[in-house]
């Protein structure tokens, strides 16, 4: 036996979004345009289960808000690497209580938004750091380690080869000859 | 900003890499489109006609017509596709090939691994790493990575 369905597809997105959003304990009203208001700012904890309860149905926020919070986790750890200035505590601690959120929601939403983790970002952007060091300063590996706060060289040595699949010292000859080149074709 | 899609071509005559390669993109949650080009001659003359530059190519070391190491040289020749990251892949990685194709502006060299396992490995990698690149503005001069 068939039945014949006819339904109306705007209804039953507000009804979705009706059911899942009283699940929350925040004050919001529906607007036409797929626009929900909240009439207070949202946690970000509460931004993320939101996102979760609602993406089961296929309805995704368009918000950049996200985009938001990811701007202020690089600014964050910018600073800290730029800087030298290394919180004594954890970096995740450090970004929770600069940021205001709970660590796993914000290394959540940047692994979404960023594609790496920001354990795994923090270490291209300290390479590219250190990159750019050896490419433009005569210092060495040592001093280098000692400014980027790698615990030894060899880690530093280690870490540096494990990115690239260069030693620093290849990768220092490299350069050059890649500029000499260069220069030598313009 | 970010870019909407990432481009990705593939210049390489043996239709079975085609395949591993579109198996792992499949994979890949960046935003993307994947154009194959049979030999050297055909990416050169699709990078000139194409009005979209690729993000990334990768580059078959050994195919008729063209070599890789041939179409790097012209690729880094030309202005436009100077900030185009390249990634050259062969099945030798003799240290004076793998130096002389970075020193001629190669951003990546892959020894084709043998493991499919492995090939998807590096290939999501370096998407992912490609990225940083775009969305951070790293320097792409220091752009090199050997696999």
């Amino acid at each position: 036996m068939n039945i014949y369905l006819k339904y109306n597809l705007d209804k039953i997105c507000r009804v979705v979004l009706q059911e899942q959003l009283d699940k929350f304990d925040i004050k919001y009203s529906l607007s036409d345009s797929g626009c929900v208001h909240f009439y207070e700012n949202v946690p970000d904890t509460t931004y993320v289960r939101i996102h979760q309860a609602l993406s089961s149905y296929g309805i995704e926020i368009i918000d950049n808000k996200k985009a938001i919070l990811v701007q202020k986790v690089k600014a964050s750890i910018g600073r800290m690497l730029d800087q030298c200035d290394m919180p004594l505590v954890k970096i995740s601690a450090h970004l929770a209580d600069e940021l205001g959120e709970n660590y796993r929601t914000i290394a959540q939403i940047f692994t979404e938004v960023c594609h790496v983790t920001i354990e795994n970002f923090i270490i291209l952007y300290k390479i590219e750091r250190v990159k750019q060091l050896l490419a433009v300063n005569d210092i060495s590996l040592t001093e280098i380690s000692y400014k980027m706060n790698y615990s030894s060289v060899a880690h530093l040595s280690n870490q540096f080869k494990k990115i690239t699949g260069l030693t620093p010292s290849t990768f220092q000859k490299l350069t050059r000859s890649k500029r000499a080149f260069k220069a030598l074709s313009n | 900003m970010y870019p909407e899609k990432l481009h990705i071509l593939l210049a390489e005559d043996d239709q079975d890499d085609h395949l591993l390669f579109h198996t792992v993109f499949n994979h890949v949650k960046i935003n993307h489109t994947l154009e194959m080009c049979e030999d050297g001659i055909a990416l050169m003359d699709y990078l000139e006609k194409s009005q979209e530059k690729p993000h990334i190519i990768f580059l078959d070391l050994t195919m008729p017509g063209r070599s890789g190491m041939e179409c790097l040289k012209l690729i880094r020749q030309n202005k436009a596709l100077s900030d185009v990251t390249v990634a050259i892949y062969s099945s030798t990685s003799v240290p004076a090939t793998v130096e002389q194709a970075f020193i001629l502006g190669a951003n990546i060299y892959i020894k084709k691994p043998n493991e499919f396992d492995d090939l998807k490995k590096i290939l999501t990698e370096i998407i992912y790493i490609n990225w940083q690149y775009i969305t951070e503005g790293f320097n792409k001069e220091h752009f090199m990575i050997n696999y």
